[in-house]
């Protein structure tokens, strides 16, 4: 009643997966000077 | 450990270990807060004290949100416990693959911007413009040093990168063939101040380009006061034109509008704002890198305002997106769904071991940032890493060999935050830059806000 929880990857489940290496550095698309890494995506997540 | 916060008239509760994200009431709120210091004796009596009277708060009302609160546990969604030291110290022992390029093809520039770490574009030597054949030895290396990765990335940077137009497209050219024999996807990403942008470019990067970085700080006096040619002329008026002309033969393809704010425009969601009123929709704005010194240099007391604004700038995202006029930037991207797994946000940028620098003679270095200081010479394209001590330590650095990242709720969304940047502020790559931590953990607060606020 009190608490919603939004929908979101589950970042224990994908440790037990490990990384693809797939997707892009952050450094390659906007922010050149300071980290964006949650704001990119999962290469296997992209539509 | 959890984080609670409150924005937007939203109570927001965040469980970093496990990236969930919980919207609650105030009750809950309090409850939460109270969890783990005090019995559920002592948490129902305070709360039905606080919250009795004037919203009717039973202690049954309490009893449910704390078997809600062990429900959550149990799904390893609240109070999760950090289970990941373990994979940092296996990225020390793995095979080092490269998969991420910063092709410093021009070390020239045909502007003088007053904040460029790049010295007007020179990195503090000689102009210089990389020839072909160092550029197709840098891609050799790039392909030979990849292991299995299938995604390859190349940034054309500088100085201005079209100032060596022709040898982008000999090695544009020279990558396509190479990508079919070794079975790669080159992903190239152009960063350019658009005074070169003519319709031959713009053809050439909506074909070429998976990305296309496009830099402009904001409104014009903003603009104008640090983005000038040689002789000191602001430039807004003579590249908005070519950016509105690029973006919209790019159809839906990637590109940023991309912005530096300093000292001098604290109220940078106002540059961004008029960035959106342009018709640009994707957008990014980052804080000045620069020695604390220098007079545009962020400053600890301007924090309050920064704060303010990126508040200000989440919630008028918000309302455009509602009303059909939303635009996206870059800080506030986060995917809660389709975020990058574990293994990335522990590796972070790969700067000095995934992603490499190449100057226009062939150094590599970790990253553009360090490029030109001695220290941090890795290599060249022609020999190899040589300088495996250098690379070690990039190798090394991550949220938990950060002190100061152990208490952060936001370690796992900025990946330790940015060694060079730490490097010029502290002198240490293994350090961390406080100012930039300071912004980045309210960046993370907002953009979570915004994803509850559109989430209703």
């Amino acid at each position: 009643k009190r608490i919603k929880t939004l929908a979101t990857r589950n970042l224990a489940e994908s440790a037990k997966k490990g990384g693809c290496g797939e997707c892009q550095t952050s450094c390659q698309s906007a922010c050149k000077t300071s980290c964006g890494i949650a704001n990119q995506q999962c290469e296997k997540s992209k539509k | 450990m959890i984080h609670q916060y409150k924005m937007g008239g939203y109570n927001i509760v965040l469980d970093p270990n496990s990236g969930s994200v919980h919207s609650v009431d105030e009750v809950a709120y309090d409850i939460i807060g109270m969890y783990e210091n005090h019995t559920p004796e002592e948490i129902t009596k305070e709360i039905v004290e606080r919250y009795g009277e004037k919203e009717g708060v039973t202690p049954e009302d309490v009893a449910e949100v704390l078997e809600d609160i062990e429900t959550l546990k149990k799904e390893g969604k609240l109070f999760s416990e950090d289970t990941y030291r373990n994979l940092a110290i296996d990225f020390k022992n793995r095979p080092t693959v490269i998969k991420a390029m910063c092709l410093h093809i021009a070390h020239d520039c045909n502007l003088a911007c007053k904040y460029c770490f790049a010295g007007e574009g020179e990195y503090c030597g000689d102009r210089s413009l990389m020839s072909f054949e160092v550029g197709k030895q840098a891609f050799d290396f790039l392909i030979a040093n990849s292991g299995t990765r299938k995604n390859l990335e190349v940034d054309f940077f500088g100085g201005e990168p079209l100032m060596n137009f022709e040898v982008v497209k000999q090695l544009v050219a020279y990558a396509r063939e190479q990508e079919k024999i070794h079975n790669k996807n080159f992903r190239f990403t152009l960063t350019t101040n658009g005074v070169l942008l003519d319709e031959e470019v713009m053809d050439f990067a909506n074909k070429e380009m998976y990305n296309v970085v496009l830099s402009l700080d904001g409104r014009k006096e903003t603009n104008d006061r640090m983005r000038v040619s040689r002789n000191g002329k602001g430039s807004y008026d003579l590249i908005v034109p070519k950016f509105k002309e690029m973006v919209k033969r790019r159809g839906d393809k990637e590109y940023y509008i991309r912005g530096t704010y300093t000292h001098y425009n604290t109220d940078f969601t106002k540059d961004i704002l008029h960035m959106a009123d342009l018709g640009f929709t994707k957008l990014a704005m980052e804080p000045v890198v620069a020695s604390p010194d220098a007079p545009y240099a962020l400053k600890e007391e301007d924090l309050p305002t920064l704060f303010d604004q990126y508040e200000k700038l989440a919630a008028e995202m918000v309302r455009r997106e509602k009303n059909g006029k939303g635009f996206t930037f870059f800080h506030y991207m986060i995917d809660l769904e389709g975020g990058p797994c574990i293994a990335k946000r522990i590796a972070g940028c790969g700067v000095g071991t995934e992603y490499v620098a190449v100057t226009p003679w062939g150094d590599l270095y970790p990253c553009h940032q360090f490029v030109g200081d001695e220290n941090y010479l890795l290599g060249n394209v022609f020999d190899g890493i040589t300088n495996e001590e250098v690379r070690s330590r990039f190798k090394m650095c991550n949220i938990y060999t950060r002190p100061q990242c152990n208490d952060c709720f936001a370690r796992l969304y900025c990946s330790g935050g940015c060694s060079a940047n730490s490097y010029h502020a502290t002198g240490s790559i293994e350090g961390i830059y406080e100012l930039g931590c300071k912004l980045h953990r309210k960046r993370v607060e907002c953009a979570i806000m915004m994803k509850v606020a559109l989430a209703e």
